[in-house]
């Protein structure tokens, strides 16, 4: 168990509920959830989740923690916030979603090697690095995220598309030596880290 | 009509040879024919993106935001921010409505600036290009300067996710948005009535982790164009464009499918009735070219 | 009357009927054929100078009778209002030129329409005469209140307020009702968000204040007679005495009582003393509020830490054991209950187990507020309570996880949401031996009519006291009786007041009426009443035990006693009578009888048939009128007579129809059944049963079964009724022309 799962569990022990709603983004509108089902309904990948939104909020109630923070279920979102709009009782469930995701992935807690957690971690730390997206970068720490001779195998699969971006101009192999980013990289750095800093305190990661 | 000036926020994928390169290309192309300009946010950064919210978590995607919205305030003061990018205008906007409605999370936010030496006085306006287009100009004033009007092609007007929710563009519904099905009748061309993946979800970032079912969303995307006659789809956002147009290829080995449909943005179209030429109008940086298209803008 | 009969015709010309219509032929045709002693035309009829003008023939040339050719009879009425005199339509505006095509072609059927309406408002009218009211009128301005729960005290302060006095008789020795047992109810203003006072002690003092208002206490109703207006009461007290009360309407709100939770011993009932039922709940709220103390487990007295609400306890039961329907306020019931404890001390574990949660009203509201106040709410179903010392253990089948053997354990109190089971009388559809329920407990009546349709309400399904459920809630089939409150149906408090307030207002309109000698709803006004030839009846009890309205009693020869106060005028027993001894001033077998008979009916070869349509007036003919407002073309050889209800048609009508060489006869009434929509609960289904005993007739009379044909309608049906009677037009054409016409 690592230390911050450690924490939380001694800090909140059955009341998973309270815990959510203190520490995930949006947490205080579980408890509005009404068991309609929209949510779950309207999810362009619905029946890849193991539980689905109407699940989860239930589960959350139920205190089964465990459960909802190893699920693989959070990292189905793609972001398209039909569940959002649709809820009657306006509950943000993406947002919510992307909040349980990020609490299960902070605690160590979501499903290792989980494709989505793979890589919207690269994703974030590809973005900080120079403060923009480096794409090359980017595809290629997904390429070979499962060892160089995957990542051969799979570069060679997008090859073709790989060439045909570089020919229409919309993809720069020489973004591996240089590319685009911002002048102020060690300023958003400490920015960062603040940020980081206040979070934790204020979602009590420290006691 | 008098020039109009923005703050442009480009995003990551509109730099040049980047994945929507051939966006900023159109874009610029069609501002110059409707007489606005756009200023860069000098040293602006990414917006994070929905799929940064795992690492990222909740405020420092909100400062990353924020932070651009203090460099405009800075070096662009009294212009609205204005992006291309469907993501970008969505994290920019979500960021600045979280702020707005906390204190707390402003002065978290301004404490965290402070180490890049900026300050956020929460005096910016997010906008999507699409709504500059409909709301300041019109489609009246958009149909004005057409000079080559796009007849004979048939458009499936491809909205997506994130120009239009959970924010949206004011006065469209949620489960069936017209407003680019209007951009295509003013610029002549015939907008596909039924589109019915009209705002389905194309995978978005899951095209790369989850990449079987999000080819399996585009596929429906594909299919439904053709099977309403289309001659190519249009759509507002980077990522959908992306994912449609290069997937083609792929799910035509998974399917047996004989997918070859181009994927433009609506400012491609614009910058082709506007009399803009293939280069002009980024089309060559097509991966499936738009012949028809093409043909019009070579008249 | 002994005045000489002056019938006069008006034709109207206005809304294209001068140019669709040779108007001076509709006039020849109205002297020639119908005989009339006036006939004037004019252009827009409605207007002053047309009103005028027969309001000067009325006053200077004594007409007598009015015949208005213009449009139909629901068009203009205000304008067309001469209650001096008796009064027929004819409708060649929407009956005639709204649904024929404006050609050459159509126009000699056209003309012929509107000449065969003339011919039929003549004959009509020749047979009417200008009613003259209920001469048995009743004066009482009193109302009878039966009940003093909350329905019962609201009737009475919105009677009292209003200016009319009330007797108001309660069975216990207090007022309050269920109510009075409550802690708290739900709320009833904005922001819905917390439970609030009853109410209760304000509205018993208010009842105490109003000296217009008489209240008995342990006091039930011993006998009730007469009809509106008009009613004996006699009220037994507990010393057994009774007392004598003029009545002019009545309303009964004798609410519900709680089902018996002894049933349930799956959900713990018996076995531990920590399973109540929502009153045992409130018994315990009051004692803890009471003693400013935390509401308390029954077994030991322990503060309850844990509590869990089973919603649909007993009820909504589709196996047949319990009762199978919702009772609508119990979800709301519950989240008050479950603020009880959380309002008290947030700590406490709140868990209402649920299917649907239903929170009608402003509910949603109050839903939302328990949910900001932590009350979990639990979609599941449960199964089994188990007792286990001082706790249970709440065993479910969780819905939303699919995990069947889900479950709580170390609930202190378990509380069961029960349903509502009415407070209703006898059911006179039973044997009168009968008289009990099925655990043989005897039921009492409540009002205790002296009617010869049995002692109370009739009752609708599960027991619940009548009412028009889909027209006029309140409305019973007893005239001037009304039931509102749980007794009709299940409902919170607020719902009752509505009802409560809705059921006095239509006792107010029925002691108005029935002063006045008119009818009360739906035909609010009608000073005709039912008039019987006696010496020629031949006792046969059609019309007293058809009578959807108990209007009708026997004497001791078993000849019918009519009530015109009882009585909504809706002409069943006309309908229903043999020897056609019963009929109304302006509506009677002759009016309608005279309208077939002045119809023109062509020849065999002249390829042209004849549709008689008898259409409800509520709905069908409605329907009619707002087709042809759209337009929508219908058959040239079809005419239309409306009638009070299908249930006023008598046989005679549709054989004297086919025996003079109508092609067919279509008959359009309302909805039947059990979610019926007649007006007069009965007559549609009272009409398509003597319709299918009319097959012997035809079969006499060599004909085919479909010449007669009977359609159920709402007033909907815009479309489809010009369809059904297309249709119909066209398999006439198919079956070919009646044989029976020359003769």
């Amino acid at each position: 168990m690592s230390d911050l799962n450690a924490q939380a569990v001694a800090k909140y022990r059955t009341n998973f509920l309270k815990e959510v709603e203190e520490r995930v983004e949006e947490g205080e509108w579980v408890k509005m959830c009404m068991q309609c089902g929209v949510c779950s309904g309207s999810c362009p990948l619905g029946p890849y989740w193991a539980h689905p939104p109407q699940e989860i909020f239930m589960m959350i109630r139920a205190g089964r923690r465990d459960e909802v923070l190893t699920s693989d279920s959070m990292w189905m979102c793609t972001s398209c916030y039909n569940c959002i709009v649709r809820c009657p009782r306006k509950l943000p469930i993406t947002h919510i979603m992307h909040g349980l995701a990020n609490y299960a992935h902070r605690l160590g807690l979501a499903p290792k090697n989980q494709p989505t957690r793979v890589f919207a971690t690269l994703f974030w730390n590809n973005l900080i690095r120079t403060g923009r997206v480096n794409e090359l970068k980017l595809s290629l720490a997904l390429y070979f995220k499962d060892g160089f001779k995957q990542g051969i195998q799979n570069a060679l699969n997008m090859q073709k598309t790989g060439l045909g971006l570089m020919k229409a101009k919309r993809l720069n192999p020489f973004e591996l030596f240089s590319g685009h980013g911002c002048k102020d990289k060690k300023g958003i750095a400490a920015m960062l880290k603040k940020a980081r800093e206040i979070e934790a305190s204020r979602k009590h990661f420290a006691n | 009509m008098a020039k109009k000036e923005y703050a442009f926020y480009p995003g990551c994928s509109s730099q040049s040879k980047a994945s929507a390169s051939n966006y900023l290309t159109s874009v610029n192309s069609m501002c110059k024919t409707l007489d606005i300009k756009l200023t860069e946010i000098p040293d602006w950064n990414c917006c994070g993106a929905s799929i940064g919210y795992a690492e990222g978590g909740e405020l420092p995607r909100h400062v990353m935001n924020a932070r651009n919205f203090a460099l405009a305030e800075q070096h662009l003061p009294g212009q609205q921010v204005v992006a291309t990018c469907a993501a970008c205008w969505l994290g920019a906007r979500e960021t600045k409505e979280r702020l707005d409605a906390s204190a707390q999370l402003m002065a978290d936010t301004n404490e965290a600036l402070k180490e890049a030496g900026l300050h956020y006085k929460a005096e910016v306006e997010i906008r999507h290009m699409v709504e500059v287009l409909i709301e300041d100009f019109g489609y009246d004033a958009l149909g004005k300067p057409v000079v080559k009007p796009l007849g004979g092609l048939k458009i499936a007007g491809y909205v997506g996710c994130q120009t239009n929710r959970p924010f949206g563009i004011a006065g469209e519904s949620f489960e069936n948005p017209m407003y680019l099905d209007k951009l295509v009748e003013t610029l002549g061309a015939e907008p596909v009535a039924n589109y019915e993946q009209k705002v389905t979800c194309c995978g978005g970032a899951l095209a790369f982790s989850e990449t079987e079912k999000s080819q399996a969303q585009i596929k429906n995307i594909v299919e439904s164009a053709y099977d309403q006659g289309a001659d190519l789809i249009v759509t507002p956002c980077p990522l959908c464009q992306a994912n449609v147009e290069i997937y083609q290829e792929q799910i035509n080995k998974r399917y047996g499918t004989k997918f070859n449909m181009p994927v433009t943005y609506y400012s491609q179209l614009m910058s082709v009735a506007y009399g803009g030429s293939t280069k002009d109008a980024g089309l060559d940086g097509q991966l499936i070219r738009a012949p028809k298209l093409e043909e019009i803008a070579k008249k | 009357m002994a005045e000489e009969k002056k019938v006069a015709a008006y034709i109207c010309q206005g809304c294209g009927i001068g140019e669709r219509l040779d108007t001076a032929n509709l006039a020849k045709v109205a002297q020639k054929e119908g005989r009339v002693n006036l006939v004037r035309e004019h252009a827009i009829l409605c207007n002053a100078e047309g009103v005028k003008m027969i309001r000067d023939d009325i006053a200077n040339e004594g007409v007598t009778h009015v015949a208005v050719v213009a449009c139909s009879r629901r068009a203009k009425t205000e304008a067309f209002s001469f209650p001096e005199v008796a009064l027929a339509r004819a409708n060649i505006r929407e009956g005639v030129i709204w649904v024929r095509p404006d050609t050459d072609e159509a126009r000699e059927t056209t003309q012929e329409m509107a000449d065969d309406y003339v011919r039929m408002v003549c004959a009509e009218l020749k047979a009417m005469k200008l009613p003259a009211g209920n001469p048995d009128a009743g004066h009482s301005r009193t109302l009878l209140v039966v009940g003093g729960g909350v329905s019962g005290m609201t009737s009475a302060l919105a009677a009292s307020q209003a200016g009319y006095s009330v007797v108001l008789v309660e069975k216990t020795g207090q007022l309050g009702g269920w109510a009075a047992n409550l802690h708290k109810r739900m709320p009833a203003h904005e922001p819905f968000k917390d439970p609030q006072d009853t109410g209760v002690s304000d509205m018993i003092e208010a009842i105490a204040a109003a000296s217009d208002i008489k209240v008995y206490l342990n006091a039930t109703v011993a006998q009730t007679s007469g009809a509106p207006g008009r009613f004996k009461v006699s009220i037994a007290t507990e010393s057994g005495a009774t007392t004598e009360e003029d009545i002019g309407a009545i309303v009964q709100a004798t609410g519900f009582s709680l089902y018996d939770a002894s049933k349930l011993s799956d959900l713990g009932v018996g076995s531990s003393a920590n399973v109540v039922d929502q009153a045992g709940l409130e018994k315990l709220a009051k004692a803890a509020a009471a003693a400013n103390a935390p509401i308390r487990r029954p077994s030991d007295g322990a503060p309850v830490k844990n509590v869990v609400f089973v919603q649909c306890a007993g009820q909504r039961d589709a196996s047949g054991t319990h009762l199978p329907y919702c009772s609508g306020h119990c979800c709301n019931t519950s989240i008050k209950q479950a603020m009880y404890f959380k309002d008290a001390n947030p700590e406490i574990d709140t868990t209402v187990i649920f299917t649907d949660l239903r929170t009608p009203g402003n509910g949603e509201d109050f839903y939302r507020s328990a949910q900001r106040k932590e009350v979990t709410f639990t979609k599941g179903r449960v199964s089994r309570v188990e007792a286990t010392g001082n706790t249970c253990k709440v065993n479910f089948h969780d819905l939303i996880l699919d995990d069947q053997n889900a479950s709580i354990a170390d609930v202190d109190l378990v509380v069961l949401a029960t349903g509502q089971v009415p407070n209703s009388g006898v059911n006179i559809d039973l044997p009168a031996e009968a008289g009990a329920d099925e655990e043989g407990q005897k039921v009492v009546s409540i009002l205790n009519l002296s009617y010869r349709q049995g002692k109370d309400l009739p009752q609708l399904k599960w027991g619940f006291t009548d009412s028009h459920f889909i027209c006029f809630p309140y409305e019973t089939r007893r005239t001037g009786i009304y039931a509102c409150g749980p007794v009709r149906r299940p409902m919170d408090i607020v719902q009752a007041m509505e009802d409560a307030t809705g059921a006095t207002m239509k006792a107010i309109q029925a002691i108005e009426n029935a002063a006045l000698g008119r009818a009360a709803h739906p035909r609010a006004g009608d000073l005709s009443f039912p008039r019987v030839r006696i010496e020629g009846c031949t006792q046969c009890k059609r019309c007293t035990v058809e009578c959807p309205f108990g209007a009708i009693d026997e004497d001791e020869k078993r000849y019918p006693v009519f009530n015109e106060g009882r009585c909504r005028r809706c002409g069943t027993c006309m309908g229903a009578c043999p020897v056609r001894v019963i009929s109304f001033e302006n509506y009677s077998v002759d009016t309608v009888g005279q309208q077939i008979k002045a119809v023109d009916v062509p020849d065999e070869f002249s390829e042209k048939p004849r549709i008689l349509l008898l259409a409800c007036e509520n709905d069908a003919y409605p329907a009619l009128d707002m087709a042809a407002l759209n337009r929508i073309q219908s058959s040239a050889f079809v005419r239309a007579v409306p009638v009070r209800c299908l249930g006023s048609v008598n046989t005679i009508w549709v054989t004297d129809a086919l025996n003079s060489g109508y092609d067919g006869v279509m008959l359009m009434g309302c909805k039947h059944g059990d979610d019926y929509q007649c007006h007069f609960v009965k007559g549609s289904e009272l009409a398509t049963y003597r319709m299918s005993k009319i097959d012997d007739t035809l079969k006499q009379l060599g004909l085919e079964p479909e010449r007669v044909a009977t359609y159920e309608v709402a007033i909907t049906d815009i479309e489809r009724v010009p369809q059904l009677i297309n249709d119909y037009a066209a398999k006439i054409e198919e079956i070919g022309l009646s044989p029976m016409k020359g003769f």
